[in-house]
């Protein structure tokens, strides 16, 4: 068995001395672990960087074996985001979440969508967005996508701005006023025809909010897991501050 | 199939030997064959030298290091620097820091970075003593020496959002060219780190 495809690192976990297991979204082949034969040394540590893109050929001689990996970089976007919070948190995240799909099952829109993300990672608003949104999709991916093109209650599809936290189904506002206090808030930037939005932190608070309380109930629970402690801080970099801290400081 | 040259005893301390880093179990049983024959100068001092071991290191209570006294000598050595405390992931990284005689100031060590991959979460770290040592009065700056990778860089950060209500400088180590490095052989990262971070020559 041999393939060639583009990978996204989303972990790496020392396998004896010299040796590592890699683990990488591929467009093709979806999440797909595999050896590196000298993925400790000095010259691999820094490709086998979680969001960094690399070009992997894996070898096995069944389909079922875990396999070798031959990976070259392509875009070692690690060093750069490292630095800086929102990104750092951001990627340990973004792999967590990624590592929900199950193995081996391409999910080629999923590999796109993670490598766009992690291109426009510097922005800390904008990287907020982009993982909400990752949220909202990993979910329908999952099959427990949100209804959010049309009210639950009325079939309206103008004014959405709630989400009934029982079928995950928006709601118009003229249909959720009696029960707003429950309801909870559909941020415009996540409405189907308002994707373009614009979207402040407060916008983002309700979208994690959102999705999270989704994703905790459908997905999280049922395999014993709770919110990353990374989710938190990516939380808290995006939207807590104005201005990003710089990851270097002046010399003592 | 080739059955068992030597007997229950020699090879359970070849089974044990291999269990060590960087031993396979070829260099076990040389090692082990090696010990036999040096049974007077090298088997002997050595088994009482691991007795030793076994009955006096601990962990230090302050630090975090492992030593046979506690607290540990660094932590008890009065020409240190107090008001520096440099955050280290693993005793490991603590002593190369030691061997480059780069650190005049104190050590706390993690005991491992944060890791989703390996289920390691902050109530693994022993966070809440560095929260209490940075608001000591002495403490001025902390710097944290953890790997440049995403683990250790994440739990950098969240270090640096736990200690904010401390009232201490925190900083990094640097990130860039290595001592006898080639530019040639660098990879992409380390160069876009380095360029970023260059300073006034």
């Amino acid at each position: 068995m041999e393939w060639t495809d583009d990978g996204i690192v989303l972990g790496v976990r020392r396998h004896g001395e010299s040796s590592a297991i890699v683990e990488l979204l591929t467009r093709e082949h979806g999440r797909h672990l595999g050896l590196v034969r000298g993925g400790a040394s000095s010259r691999l540590r820094p490709i086998l960087q979680p969001g960094n893109s690399v070009q992997a050929v894996w070898r096995a001689r069944l389909e079922d074996h875990l396999g070798m990996y031959t990976l070259e970089g392509v875009r070692l976007r690690a060093a750069t985001l490292l630095a800086v919070p929102h990104a750092a948190y951001g990627i340990t995240h973004l792999a967590s979440l990624v590592r929900l799909l199950p193995e081996r099952d391409p999910h080629p829109l999923m590999f796109a969508t993670v490598g766009a993300i992690l291109d426009d990672f510097d922005d800390a608003l904008s990287a907020g967005a982009h993982l909400v949104r990752l949220e909202l999709a990993m979910l329908a991916e999952l099959g427990f996508g949100l209804e959010l093109s049309a009210c639950v209650a009325t079939g309206a599809t103008s004014e959405l701005i709630y989400v009934s936290p029982k079928s995950g189904g928006a709601v118009s506002r003229s249909a959720g006023e009696p029960w707003r206090d429950r309801l909870l808030p559909l941020p415009a930037f996540l409405r189907d025809e308002e994707l373009d939005a614009p979207y402040t932190a407060e916008d983002l608070r309700d979208g994690f909010a959102l999705t999270g309380r989704f994703l905790l109930r459908h997905v999280l629970e049922p395999r014993g897991h709770g919110h990353s402690d990374a989710r938190e801080g990516f939380i808290n970099a995006v939207t807590g501050r104005s201005s990003l801290r710089s990851g270097s400081v002046e010399p003592a | 199939m080739a059955g068992s040259v030597a007997g229950p005893e020699i090879e359970r301390l070849i089974q044990l030997l291999a269990r060590l880093p960087g031993l396979g179990p070829r260099s076990a049983r040389r090692a082990a064959l090696h010990l036999i024959k040096k049974r007077d100068a090298l088997m002997t001092p050595l088994t009482a030298a691991l007795q030793v071991a076994l009955d006096r290191i601990q962990v230090c209570k302050i630090c975090g290091n492992i030593d046979s006294q506690n607290p540990c000598t660094v932590c008890t050595d009065p020409r240190r620097d107090p008001s520096i405390i440099v955050v280290v992931a693993d005793v490991a990284d603590l002593w190369a820091l030691e061997r480059a005689n780069a650190v005049n100031g104190r050590y706390h060590v993690l005991g491992a970075t944060l890791s989703p991959l390996d289920g390691v979460g902050p109530q693994d770290l022993t966070l809440d003593a560095l929260v209490a040592r940075a608001h000591e009065t002495a403490v001025t700056e902390v710097v944290l020496a953890l790997n440049a990778t995403v683990d250790g860089q994440t739990t950098a950060h969240y270090i640096t959002d736990l200690l904010q209500e401390a009232g201490v400088r925190v900083t990094r180590l640097a990130h860039g060219v290595p001592v006898g490095g080639e530019l040639d052989y660098l990879d992409e990262g380390t160069l876009s780190a380095a360029m970023r971070q260059r300073t006034l020559f």
